[in-house]
């Protein structure tokens, strides 16, 4: 397995987008960090911009990834090894590149600039939030052979989870503000990946304090050590449960 | 060597393969023939364990070989149309299924020097013509020393000379006791590299014989005609 991945790393290393992502990245957060001079207001503002522009980059390109692929994946298909591992193969090499990308691009200045627990975890949840939405690129390409509808599966996916889920959410807490939400809103949370993300690193910084009765409830939850293994356990759910379905689909479907 | 029994697969409503049972033995070419869409390269794919049967079972020295992998280590195999990834070279590609292959120790890299490809190691497949495609997944089926050899069109986009290289590549591997499974149109082609005969139609086995017993009992000299009177007496 340790050699396909590595023929999928050198393929995605010689393209230059992960490259061009990085760089982006590092320079999204250097000049972040050094526009406000408060590194905590930094890291906040570089959350916003990790939780919308990494989950669309993760999935865009897994999914074109997955369908140029094609032909490296019959050829292999052809050889004496198993389907999964090639499907694997695939996952851990897109996973792994984007990842090492945003630790470079983000991990480093955050160490270099803010190095704090909350930093930690914004490292933290860009990493589970690379997995996830790979995991997610890949299922929607198992789940169609046409790549313009895979591609469009995948945007519509990170579109719900980026935008349309709070849309949801808000609605929900608004019509039902009648009634006591705070579990049902912690549901709901857990529910999307991004808001997971999100709720974790919020709730180390002070404007917590801000989030009202509701955000009092969530910082009891998830201020604990608890609570944080919970919503990283979550989150390791929200990983394992596409990538374990998609390699299912994968290795059963015709090539 | 293999053994195919009531090999069922469906596209959605439509009917690829319908109870196909055969079973081929070492050391013979067979030919694999039957109009376009019969169902010829499906049964070598299910063979290959790229397209997955809906009922039925193939055996491979008597073990089942679906949902296995292992077995693949036997068989080489030459695409109808080779399809790599683009922005790799020859070199990367052979290199590549060379270094996955590491357990092998006797490499056959006859077909490689014969059609001249370490001269254009350097060229991106996205740049080759089909032909040259064809010569690399010619070279590739046949570098493992595998048992069988599955060949689909071999000579489809082959120049003439080419064609000859591959097809007494053929006959050499049949002497050495390997089982080849070649679909081709052109039977003259057939009746010059093929033992047996093996005929779909509308994805069901239409006759498995030796090229003697056809030419035989249709009293015909040609290959080519003697299938024509058979396809018409069922008529």
């Amino acid at each position: 397995m340790n050699k396909i991945i590595k023929y999928v790393l050198y393929d995605i290393i010689r393209n230059k987008i992960v490259l061009a992502y990085t760089v982006f990245l590092l320079v999204l957060s250097i000049g972040l960090f050094n526009l406000g001079g408060n590194p905590e207001k930094a890291v906040l503002s570089l959350l916003n911009l990790v939780l919308l522009t990494v989950p669309l980059i993760s999935i865009v390109f897994a999914t074109t990834h997955f369908y140029n692929s094609y032909e490296f994946m019959e050829l292999l298909v052809a050889q004496p090894i198993n389907r999964k591992k090639i499907f694997l193969s695939e996952y851990y090499g897109v996973a792994f590149s984007l990842s090492a990308a945003f630790l470079l691009g983000v991990g480093v200045p955050v160490l270099l600039f803010g190095a704090s627990l909350t930093g930690l975890y914004l490292v933290l949840t860009g990493v589970f939030i690379t997995f996830i939405f790979v995991a997610m690129a890949f299922l929607a390409s198992v789940i169609t052979r046409d790549k313009a509808k895979g591609i469009g599966v995948a945007l519509l996916l990170w579109f719900y989870f980026a935008l349309i889920y709070d849309g949801i959410v808000l609605f929900i807490l608004h019509y039902f503000s009648d009634y006591p939400l705070e579990y049902a809103s912690l549901a709901l949370t857990a529910l999307n990946p991004i808001d997971l993300g999100r709720i974790n690193v919020l709730l180390n910084l002070d404007v917590s304090a801000l989030m009202g009765y509701t955000g009092a409830l969530y910082k009891s939850i998830f201020g604990s050590i608890w609570g944080i293994s919970l919503s990283f356990g979550l989150m390791l759910l929200w990983v394992l449960f596409p990538v374990l379905s998609s390699k299912r689909i994968f290795s059963k479907r015709d090539l | 060597m293999i053994a195919i029994e009531n090999l069922c697969k469906s596209y959605g409503k439509l009917k690829v393969l319908q109870q196909v049972s055969v079973s081929f033995g070492t050391g013979k070419v067979v030919s694999i023939i039957g109009p376009n869409g019969t169902g010829k390269t499906t049964m070598i794919k299910c063979i290959l364990g790229m397209a997955l049967p809906d009922s039925g079972d193939i055996k491979m020295n008597g073990a089942s070989v679906l949902k296995q992998h292992a077995y693949r280590s036997q068989i080489g195999y030459m695409p109808q149309i080779g399809r790599y990834p683009e922005n790799m070279k020859i070199r990367q590609v052979i290199e590549m299924v060379k270094d996955i292959r590491k357990d092998v120790k006797a490499i056959d890299e006859e077909l490689v020097g014969l059609y001249g490809l370490e001269q254009m190691y350097d060229k991106r497949m996205g740049a080759l013509s089909g032909g040259t495609k064809q010569k690399v997944s010619a070279a590739l089926a046949f570098m493992f020393n595998p048992q069988v050899l599955i060949l689909d069109e071999p000579t489809a986009g082959l120049d003439p000379i080419s064609s000859e290289i591959l097809k007494s590549k053929i006959l050499k591997e049949k002497k050495n006791g390997k089982l080849i499974l070649i679909t081709s149109h052109i039977m003259s082609e057939v009746e010059e590299v093929a033992d047996e005969v093996m005929c779909m139609m509308d994805g069901k086995l239409k006759f498995h014989e030796t090229i003697a017993a056809i030419k035989k009992h249709t009293h015909e000299e040609r290959l080519g005609r003697a299938i024509a009177k058979i396809m018409n007496e069922e008529d």
